[in-house]
């Protein structure tokens, strides 16, 4: 047992490499391999409920239902900028109008904006339903990286990665939902290049954050 | 014996109907109380399965980025095998209409970039943000915020961008078949195993 879990680490540590060089990073490794804080380690924490291959395989499946039924991808992106439209419509409607990317997506509850918010309800249904409702401010994650009182940088941090997350997902074409799943299954190669450019910047990043 | 003076294009090796302009059209804007319950109701199952999935929690999803956690990599590598080969049967059998998007090299270069940095900070993605809400993480409440914001910056851009960054290297509707010249089905004969080559070695290597 000891053993098999040591070549798993030894190999996760190859693989951890191998990952980090095609992505031109690999003047980093070293400093992967120097101490970090505690508590800030993934796997310190709970895993998934269910075997993400059978999730994997079930979102899989609900993408045939919503080309079959709806006649559309599943993208999560979009819907947030329908609701900023209407937003933007109810504070200074000339305004929102006038600009291109709302003349070409008019703002509205549509299909997208109903996908979001029941993606809310069905987490709220599962994490009830499996106990797992959290309730908390902070990540535990984050709090033993930036500590119990860093709320108001947890909530600056999320809201400045929310505006660029939008800005980049509209200027890419899509999110990890639109890109990443149903853009990637359909083979566009848009999709593979948008996909793989959401982790190099999304590792640096990560690293920088906690690992430095 | 007649020869072909057509110059080589590469479509013509990818005899496929990738659907019409991504634009709204009247039909699409057109108000259908079923279609916006239907959204719901695959809402509603799409934030079940992240939320069962793991990829709600904040530690899975910034333990991707930290190369520690490949929950996230084997959601969506699964996901992706299983929704290619149902989709394009789907439409081999003509039930379904593609829905490719546009590959702009710069503009998916530049804004994939932002949006991992965004990734990141957040520590959420769009999708798995609302399901990170629904389980009670309250500091997807500001991702939202932001998210929103984010949207409104960029169609106050739009204008510009489109003139700029989103022009440079507009290939249109182009898929990885039509790319390296192969017809759909031999390129998904060798796209798929290797896709699940992958997926088999970050089961092997991994620890999570």
């Amino acid at each position: 047992m000891q053993s098999i879990r040591s070549r798993n680490n030894e190999s996760e540590k190859v693989m951890k490499t191998i990952l980090l060089m095609s992505i031109g990073l690999s003047a980093l490794s070293p400093l992967l391999l120097s101490a970090v804080a505690p508590g800030t380690h993934p796997r310190d924490y709970p895993g998934p409920a269910w075997s993400p291959y059978l999730v994997g395989g079930l979102i899989g499946v609900l993408s045939m239902f919503t080309f079959y039924f709806s006649d559309k991808p599943l993208g999560a992106s979009t819907g947030y900028a329908r609701l900023a439209g209407l937003l933007g419509r109810a504070v200074a409607p000339k305004h929102t109008d006038s600009l291109k990317f709302y003349k070409d997506n008019k703002p509205a509850v549509d299909w997208e904006v109903m996908l979001v918010l029941g993606a809310i309800l069905g987490a709220f249904l599962a994490a009830w339903q499996g106990n797992e409702l959290t309730g908390e401010w902070l990540p535990a994650m984050w709090a033993a990286r930036f500590g119990a009182g860093s709320l108001t940088l947890r909530l600056g941090a999320a809201l400045v990665g929310g505006i660029f997350m939008a800005f980049g997902a509209r200027l890419a074409g899509g999110c990890t939902s639109g890109h990443g799943i149903s853009g990637t299954m359909q083979l566009s190669v848009g999709s593979w290049i948008a996909v793989i450019c959401f982790f190099a910047g999304g590792i640096a990043t990560a690293l920088l954050m906690f690992r430095f | 014996m007649t020869v072909s003076t057509q110059p080589h294009a590469p479509s013509a090796s990818l005899p496929v109907d990738k659907g019409g302009p991504e634009q709204d059209s009247p039909a699409k804007r057109e108000f259908s109380a079923n279609q916006l319950l239907l959204g719901a109701f695959f809402g509603v199952i799409f934030g079940f399965l992240l939320q069962k999935g793991g990829v709600a929690k904040y530690h899975i999803l910034v333990g991707v980025l930290l190369l520690e956690d490949f929950t996230v990599v084997k959601v969506m590598l699964t996901a992706i095998i299983v929704g290619s080969i149902g989709i394009f049967s789907l439409h081999a059998l003509g039930l379904v209409k593609l829905h490719i998007k546009p590959t702009r090299y710069a503009a998916n270069i530049i804004g994939g970039l932002l949006f991992g940095v965004g990734f990141a900070l957040l520590g959420y993605c769009p999708g798995t943000g609302a399901a990170a809400l629904g389980q009670g993480n309250w500091d997807a409440i500001a991702g939202v915020l932001g998210l929103m914001a984010g949207s409104y910056l960029f169609a106050e851009c739009s204008a510009w961008l489109g003139k700029t960054v989103m022009k440079w290297g507009d290939r249109g509707k182009l898929m990885l078949p039509e790319l390296l010249g192969m017809r759909l089905s031999a390129f998904l004969l060798i796209f798929v195993p290797v896709l699940i080559v992958v997926l088999v070695a970050v089961d092997r290597f991994t620890a999570r």
